[in-house]
This record gives structure tokens, C-alpha cells and sequence, in this order.
């Protein structure tokens, strides 16, 4: 019996440019179930990241019901949408977005910050984080010292220190070469099959596409398909 | 602990991630340094004139002047006027049974200042050797004291450090008569050392003073008690005077130069503005360049407070650096500077800048508040910033 982790019902998200109202999505309806790998793809202006950052709770809706487990989180509060992120979310970005000054380990160590762990239980958890992304040797490098691909797979193992339940991916090879973005794709897939991950990844690009279990196009707000592998 | 441990996090980030901003930032830490070194510089000015007049008062001694006068050098007080005071209850008695007491002249001769070669006001003190017993720890560190009937001058060591003409055994000319420098003397640095003293027979003589003085010091039987001559000038219709004790008299002529410590304090205000606005640029930039870091965090679950107090922290510890410069470079460029200015006699009191431990403390706070100020608005944008910009 599967388990639904994110539902979406009829959600609606309207901005206003100027005196203009654009409807990004009106009436959009969503499940993504435990363990699934969804890549969403689209044009540009289609919706994708604005999905995303609602998925993420860093947005949200006009109006419609967005529920993680069966918990609404589009009425949450800032401060509790921040805990709701902490604990659920793992973000993997474009350009990485890792603190330049900081460490590899430091990067790695933010999210847990927000736990109650010991300094040592942290220390332990992103040796452990760092070496499962095959950078136990960088653990002291700056961000400039390293590879686009080595700082993607430091967020990767940011956006996993926490244990969330969820990684979500904002075009997470679109900053990286075919050999490279193979890589992490295939990273994504293993913390996929072998961690129970659940990820959500906005991707322009088929082939990294073709690394989910499904993959949903997005056009003017609506799924107008869906491909399951 | 958490919210802790977020907020230390992000201080650390921002205070590392200075030398991106170095020039921006140590533009906001010299403006910053400019305004408590320019405050501190009229506070210390202040504060030394204040403590060489301070330091000249003593609750022992009582001053009598011609009512309405607001200084010595408009004072006059006749012969018969010393006379009937100085029978007064509560003046002290020497050995022999006579009042203790001075009655002295104070006039005006030219010097050149050292430092500008200009000509200024130098106050010329007629007075007894139970003058100088009055004054306390008056001492003389160089050549003799002056004789009586003769045209001889001690000179203060202030006066002699600031103004040129005056050097142990020089002639020095004042009108049509001439003077001979014979001691150089001390006072513990009070306000007497500015001056140069002679004989007051022979000023009243050589100034054509006739038989007239212009103060009247005498030693207190108790110490500030000066009843008993506010009686008898009461009482007596002839006697025009007003009696204080040489501290009350002090202090209000140190008052006089509180103007400039409003002054002072205005301009730092200004020009505090100023560096407030540089802050306030600095830091709004520093915002502006970490955006992507700060929605980043924001998006991994770090509080806005944390983004808050991270951005706040910069502007304090940049401001914090501006003022410990401004006050470390008062200190180590004026701190015991010696200077002159004319005082409320029209004559020039010779002191030093004095910047005492109240000082610097008020430096350091100004410049908290500049960085506190100029932090405050950039970091509630920072704190508000919205967590979707992490996503470029």
C-alpha cells in the first residue's frame, strides 16, 4: 500500500504584475507518493519552479489545499513553515547555493543546527553525509576549491544530513557537464532506490529526465502528460 | 541553544565574508572613526579646561570681587574696601593674630603664542607673598621668587611652555616700563600656572592702579563658611561686593566653555549623520550581495531572527572597530596635548587635553549606536527577504 506524501488539491497561485493578475496555476491537482523520483519538465514560464517552491513551502498558494502526510502546510505560519522545511526538506539547487566562507563540512553541518544534536553527533553525521557523496577527502575545502560537480554532491549531502523525507531538485545538473550531471543524476537515483527518498525535480533537460520513475510535463499550469518509467 | 547556534552561524559567515566588501567596509569604519575622534577631541578639550579650573578652586579660600563683575579683570575693590574686610569673622589668623588675606591686581599684558605667533592675552598677577601662601602647592622650579618694589616676574610653567619672551632671565617690555623674568614657578597644574605674577605694589605702581586692587582672597576659618563675610558686605553700604569661595568661583568660570561640548556634541551629531548614512550604504550593499545566502538559509529552516541579528552583528562589530580607531587615535594624538583659549577674564588659561576613561566609554557608545542604527533597517530587510530568491 503506497503512501501519499504530497497531496495537492486545486490549487491556485495568481500574481499581480502591475495591474495585471497572471494565473500560474488555476485549479492544479497533485499526488506524489512516498519513494516516488518525479522529474517535472516544461517550458520556461510554464509554472515549474513555482511548483517547486510551493512543494517546498517557501511559497504559497492563493487558494487550494497543499498536504504533506496528510497534514495541510498551506495555512502554516513563517516560523512554521521554516521548522515544516528543516525537518521535511532537502534542497538541491541550480548553482548550489553553498556559503562560500564556510567549509565543505561547515556547509554540510547548517541543517543541523537546527536539531538538538551534540556537536559530536553532527561532526558524525556529516562525515557520514560527505562520504556517501564520495567527499570524505574534502571535508576542509572552500566552495572555490572544488568542481561544480564536487560542490553539487556537498549540497547533495546537505540536502540529506537532516534525514528529511524529501529532496527537492531545482534543475540540479542544469550548471553541469553531460559526464558530471550523469553522475549526480545517478546519485539522486541510488538515494532514491536505496534510501527511500522521495525527490521532485525540476529539470529542462530529457535526459536527466529519463533518471525518474515518472516525469511530468508542465505547460501554462496544467500536466498535459505523464510518462512512468 | 538552537536559534543560538543559527544566529552565531550566520555572524560568523557575514564577519568572514568582510574582505568581499573591504573597501565599502572600511570606508564605513573610518567615517565612524573620523566622528569619535572629532568628538572626542572637543569632549577632551572640555574636560581639560574644566580640570584646570576645578583644579584651582578651594573651599579653604574665599574671593571677593566688585558685585557685577563677571571676572577679576573687571573687578575693582579700594584700599578701604580690603581694609573693613579684612576685619571680617571668618577669616582665618596667622600665628600673630592677623587675617589671612591678599588683595591683589590682575591685568592684561601681551604675549606670543608658541604655536601661531600670535599675539594674545596674557594675565599679569599682582600679588603679596601671603598671596602665594594662599595658593597650594605653588612651588618655584626654576630662579627665585620676585622681590618687593622691584620690576621683577615669575612666570607659570604653563604659561612658559605656550608662550615665547618669556625664558628665565629675559627683559620683557610691557607699555613704557621694563620687566625682568627672575623664577619660573608651579602650581600643580591649576589654572595660576597660566599666569605671570609680580609684586602688587609695583603692578599698582607701574599699571597706575593707584592704591587700588581688583580681588581679595582670604583663608577660610572653617573651611567654605563664608557667612560672616556676606554678613559684614550686607551690612555695610559701602562695601559693592560679592563674596564665593575660590571653588564656587572656578567652577562657574569653567562653565564658560560649556558651549563648546554643545558644539562639539552638535557636530558629531552631524557628522555622525554622516557615517550613520555609510553604515547604513555598507551594509544595505552587504544585504544585497548575500542575498542568495541568506534565502538559502531562510529555505534550509534558519529563522529570519537569525538573518536579523547575523546582518546586525556586521554593522556593530564594523562600528565598533571605527570607534575603538577614533578613540585609540584621540588618545595616542591628544591625550596630555597641551593648548591655550581665552578665557572668561579675556586672558588665555593654559591646559591640557585630558581624555579620561568617561570619554572613551562615550566614544565607544556613540559608535555602537551609529552601528546599531545603520544595522538596523538593512537587517530587517534581510530578515524579510523572501526565501524564494534562493532560487535565483
Amino acid at each position: 500500500m503506497s503512501e501519499t506524501l504530497f497531496d495537492l488539491k486545486n490549487v491556485r497561485k495568481y500574481f499581480t504584475r502591475g495591474a495585471e493578475e497572471i494565473h500560474v496555476f488555476d485549479g492544479l491537482n497533485l499526488e506524489i507518493e512516498k519513494g516516488d523520483f518525479v522529474a517535472i519538465m516544461g517550458p520556461s514560464g510554464s509554472g515549474k519552479t513555482t511548483l517547486l517552491n510551493m512543494l517546498g513551502g517557501v511559497d504559497q498558494p492563493t487558494d487550494g489545499e497543499i498536504s504533506f502526510s496528510g497534514d495541510r502546510i498551506d495555512n502554516l505560519s513563517e516560523g512554521a513553515l521554516a521548522n515544516w522545511r528543516a525537518t521535511n526538506i532537502g534542497f538541491i539547487f541550480q548553482f548550489y547555493n553553498l556559503m562560500p566562507m564556510l567549509s565543505a563540512a561547515r556547509n554540510v553541518e547548517l541543517p543541523l543546527l537546527l536539531t538538538n544534536l551534540s556537536a559530536k553527533q553532527r561532526k558524525e553525521n556529516v562525515a557520514t553525509a560527505l562520504e556517501l557523496v564520495d567527499l570524505a577527502d574534502r571535508t576542509t575545502h572552500k566552495p572555490r576549491e572544488m568542481s561544480g560537480g564536487q560542490q553539487q554532491r556537498v549540497a547533495i549531502a546537505r540536502a540529506i544530513v537532516s534525514d528529511p523525507k524529501m529532496l527537492l531538485c531545482d534543475e540540479p545538473t542544469g550548471d553541469l557537464d553531460r559526464e558530471t550531471a550523469d553522475e549526480i543524476l545517478s546519485m539522486l537515483q541510488l538515494l532514491n532506490r536505496d534510501f527511500g527518498k522521495t525527490i521532485v525535480m525540476v529539470t529542462h533537460d530529457p535526459l536527466a529526465a529519463k533518471y525518474a520513475k515518472r516525469i511530468l510535463h508542465l505547460d501554462k499550469g496544467n500536466f498535459i502528460s505523464e510518462e512512468v518509467d | 541553544m538552537k536559534i543560538i547556534a543559527q544566529i552565531w552561524t550566520v555572524m560568523v559567515m557575514n564577519i568572514r565574508s568582510l574582505p568581499q566588501r573591504l573597501w565599502m567596509s572600511l570606508a564605513a569604519v573610518l567615517a565612524v572613526a573620523v566622528v569619535i575622534f572629532v568628538l572626542l577631541a572637543f569632549l577632551a578639550m572640555a574636560n581639560g579646561f574644566n580640570q584646570t579650573l576645578s583644579g584651582t578652586g578651594s573651599e579653604d579660600i574665599a574671593i571677593v570681587t566688585r558685585d557685577g563683575s563677571q571676572s577679576e579683570l573687571n573687578s575693582v575693590i579700594s584700599r578701604d574696601g580690603v581694609n573693613i574686610i579684612s576685619t571680617a569673622e571668618g577669616i582665618a589668623k596667622d600665628k600673630n593674630g592677623n587675617p589671612i588675606y591678599s588683595a591683589e591686581l590682575y591685568v592684561v599684558v601681551d604675549g606670543i603664542k608658541r604655536t601661531t605667533g600670535t599675539e594674545v592675552n596674557i594675565p599679569l598677577r599682582g600679588i603679596s607673598s601671603s598671596g602665594v601662601s594662599l595658593r597650594d602647592q605653588v612651588t618655584i622650579i626654576e630662579g627665585r621668587m620676585f622681590e618687593s618694589g622691584k620690576n621683577e616676574l615669575m612666570i607659570g610653567s604653563s604659561a612658559l611652555r605656550e608662550f615665547s619672551g618669556f625664558e628665565l632671565g629675559r627683559e620683557v617690555t610691557f607699555g613704557k616700563t621694563k620687566w625682568k623674568v627672575v623664577g619660573v614657578f608651579s602650581t600643580g597644574g591649576s589654572v595660576f600656572e597660566s599666569e605671570v605674577w609680580a609684586d602688587a605694589r609695583t603692578v599698582q605702581t607701574q599699571f597706575r592702579r593707584g592704591s587700588s586692587f581688583q580681588t581679595m582672597r582670604m583663608r577660610l576659618a572653617n573651611t567654605g563658611d563664608i557667612t560672616a563675610l556676606e554678613k559684614l558686605i550686607e551690612a555695610d553700604p559701602r562695601l559693592n561686593f560679592n563674596v564665593e569661595t575660590e571653588a564656587k568661583y572656578y567652577a562657574e568660570q569653567g562653565n564658560a566653555l560649556s558651549g563648546i561640548v554643545i558644539f562639539g556634541w552638535a557636530v558629531s551629531i552631524v557628522m555622525g549623520a554622516g557615517a550613520l548614512a555609510g553604515a547604513l550604504n555598507t551594509m544595505f550593499t552587504s544585504v544585497s550581495a548575500r542575498t542568495t545566502e541568506i534565502a538559502t538559509l531562510r529555505a534550509i529552516g534558519f529563522s529570519n531572527t537569525s538573518a536579523f541579528m547575523g546582518t546586525l552583528f556586521e554593522s556593530v562589530v564594523l562600528s565598533l572597530i571605527g570607534g575603538i580607531a577614533g578613540t585609540t587615535l584621540a588618545f595616542a594624538a591628544l591625550d596630555g596635548l597641551s593648548a591655550s583659549t581665552l578665557s572668561a577674564g579675556f586672558t588665555q588659561v593654559v591646559f591640557t587635553f585630558e581624555l579620561s576613561p568617561d570619554l572613551f566609554a562615550t566614544g565607544i557608545k556613540l559608535a555602537l549606536a551609529i552601528g546599531f542604527i545603520g544595522g538596523f533597517f538593512p537587517a530587517w530587510r534581510a530578515a524579510r527577504m523572501p526565501v524564494v530568491k534562493a532560487f535565483g
